[in-house]
């Protein structure tokens, strides 16, 4: 039977070996889906700071409060900020076309952005900010270069400056690395801060699938289920099999 | 026969419509080779993802809105609103690429026992058509979702028509309808997923299994079990399909539901393969993505395509890659069906052949650089080199004598 399942079992393996994203380094965002206070925190954070321009426009408030463990005059009263029905969509009431006159671009909807990105590459995105006197907003970011977005958690992370260090490699190319530099302290240690962005990468990955949780429970007895199947059928199949020779 | 005098509803059912007659022919006296092994359940599990495709596909219409300004949003509104629905969703999302995992082992064991070779060419011919079938209705169900790399894979494939000289522009924009992949394309292809596709599909299932019926299963001895036959005028290596191998393909379904069910609970993206990162972008005709590639059943020929420098050429080798598997009950002359029974350099051959299949497919799914192309250069020359071995090797094969049984389990 081990030799037969061979083929299916080496199957799944191009699932365990994800070719590497070339580029910048990224940081692990090492999130707990099953913490509900730091997903709680990350929603308190997004609706702060990314709600009032990036739309979560497939997610619905009541969703959010049911799967958080947050009442919905809790929500009601600390995390709609626009009014309306418990039952909403978290949409934004920005005008696009503002939104183009402002930041170059409509700011994308971030319901699925988790899924589309990655949990590691939001972690270091929103870490990655830096000043940069020559953009618009004053800032630029390492892992999406000449982003449109300002660096809306200034005021929690500080303000970084880059720390531009050349290095030699084996075979003597030259490359520019640029670090960064906390260049003034903002309301948040360091230590803290990466915490605060875990939460809120938490929280869009438990909004880019509110189903997750749900779903895995679900498979762990529906494939308990199927191993139980398969034993009273592989009987079955050798009660009937007695008779061919 | 005592069945003409039967009463009762069947009795009055079979006198007017062969409900007994075909439960026998195609299941109780259907007799099946006694000496099936692991490669043989892929047939009815193909049939069983059919099945699953279609209901989970009906399911997933009453939701979805083939627009292009809704399509993106009514897929997440089954994911997130609709009971069950993200069940649903990924039920045929990894149907999908499971109904190819499923259909690649199934022909490559046609390769190994020879079950293309006569008299079952045309149950090979069926069976090819329903591949490309497959691979039409696969590529056109991945737009639908209307994310960014449904959106450029479509973009990309689709201007492969533009290859073709002369008509080659014209052709793309019939088939598009539009200058570029939109809404009008995005409902055509709604029209032949849900609707054309399938009946076709239906159909040529029918005739894949009404055309094995006709001649009989092949076996991994590659010998014909008619030719022996008992007192009672059956096969003596056979045994009738109901009940043995139903209940054993039951066995086989089980297993291959706990593989399909942990995909589909713990691993729904496959690591990127089953649902790409990308495809969570909504559709933008002005932001191409870095790397557009098609989904990994696809990247075999993909590869192919762009492993030719010219563009025209690269779409005739792609194409040459398909139509030329259509050939192989002509091609391959031996008259040794099993690989059982056939030379070293034959298995030597497949081995190749599979590597190049495989390495191909991963070639297909990585960027473009000098040394993969190389890579993917090599491995399309092998591909095509089997169908060349094959029509050569059994001048000089040496081939070992095959029973006139199948040897047991």
């Amino acid at each position: 039977m081990k030799k037969r399942l061979l083929p299916l079992l080496l199957i799944l393996v191009p699932a365990l070996t994800l070719a590497a994203e070339g580029g910048v380094h990224l940081d692990k965002a090492n999130i707990d889906p099953d913490n509900q206070q730091s997903l709680q925190r990350g929603a308190r954070l997004f609706v702060n700071y990314c709600l009032s321009c990036h739309a979560a426009g497939l997610m619905r408030y009541e969703r959010m409060g049911q799967d958080l463990g947050i009442s919905e005059l809790q929500v009601a009263e600390n995390l709609m900020f626009t009014g309306g029905k418990i039952g909403d969509l978290m949409t934004v009431a920005t005008d696009p076309e503002d939104a183009v006159e402002w930041f170059g671009t409509v700011p994308p909807d971030l319901s699925v952005i988790a899924r589309a990105r990655g949990v590691d590459w939001l972690y270091t995105y929103l870490r990655s900010f830096y000043l940069d006197p020559s953009r618009v907003t004053g800032v630029n970011n390492l892992v999406f270069p000449d982003v449109g977005m300002p660096d809306v958690l200034w005021e929690l992370q500080g303000w970084q400056k880059p720390v531009i260090t050349t290095v030699k490699d084996t075979d003597g190319t030259e490359h520019k690395v640029i670090d960064l530099d906390l260049a003034e302290p903002g309301l948040m240690s360091p230590k803290e801060f990466d915490r605060a962005v875990r939460d809120l990468v938490n929280f869009l990955d438990y909004m880019a699938e509110p189903g997750k949780h749900d779903r895995q429970a679900l498979g762990v007895k529906v494939i308990l289920f199927l191993l139980v199947f398969l034993v009273v059928a592989y009987f079955m199949k050798k009660e009937f099999w007695k008779d061919v020779h | 026969m005592a069945e003409k005098w039967k009463t009762g509803l069947l009795g009055w059912i079979d006198a007017r419509f062969p409900l007994s007659k075909m439960w026998n022919e195609h299941l109780a006296e259907y007799y099946a080779p006694k000496n099936f092994n692991f490669w043989y359940y892929f047939g009815s599990l193909a049939l069983m993802v059919l099945v699953m495709q279609i209901i989970t596909g009906i399911w997933l219409t009453m939701n979805y809105k083939p627009d292009a300004l809704l399509a993106f949003n009514s897929v997440e509104y089954i994911m997130r609103d609709v009971n069950w629905g993200w069940l649903i969703r990924y039920m045929h999302s990894t149907g999908a690429s499971f109904f190819f995992i499923v259909v690649y082992l199934h022909m490559f064991r046609a390769l190994l026992y020879g079950s293309y070779k006569k008299p079952r060419e045309l149950i090979w011919i069926f069976g090819m058509i329903i591949y490309v079938c497959l691979m039409a209705e696969a590529f056109m169900g991945y737009l639908l979702p209307w994310g960014q790399m449904s959106y450029w894979g479509a973009q990309v494939i689709i201007s492969l028509f533009g290859a073709i000289p002369g008509i080659g522009d014209s052709l793309a924009l019939w088939i598009r309808g539009d200058y570029v992949i939109s809404d009008v394309t995005l409902n055509r292809f709604f029209a032949f997923h849900v609707i054309a596709v399938p009946i076709i599909l239906l159909a040529l299932v029918v005739m894949h299994i009404l055309a094995l019926h006709e001649v009989g299963s092949n076996n991994p001895d590659g010998v014909e079990i008619k030719k022996v036959k008992g007192p009672d005028g059956h096969p003596v290596d056979g045994i009738p399909f109901h009940p043995y191998y139903t209940v054993k393909d039951i066995v086989g379904v089980i297993v291959f539901l706990i593989f399909f069910c942990i995909v589909v609970f713990f691993l729904p993206e496959m690591g990127g393969y089953f649902l790409e990162p990308d495809n969570f972008l909504p559709a933008d005709p002005l932001k191409t993505p870095l790397h557009i590639k098609p989904l990994w059943y696809f990247t075999p020929f993909y590869a192919i395509l762009r492993a030719v420098p010219d563009k025209l050429l690269g779409v005739i080798a792609m194409g040459a890659a398909i139509v030329l598997l259509f050939f192989l009950p002509w091609l391959d002359r031996s008259p040794v069906k099993s690989i059982r029974y056939r030379g070293i350099a034959y298995k030597a051959a497949l081995g190749i052949f599979i590597v190049s299949f495989l390495g191909l497919g991963y070639l297909g799914g990585e960027p473009v650089t000098p040394v993969l192309t190389n890579f993917a250069r090599l491995f399309s020359i092998l591909y095509f080199a089997f169908f060349a071995v094959l029509l050569i090797l059994p001048m000089f094969e040496k081939t070992k004598p095959v029973p006139d049984r199948v040897t047991s389990k």
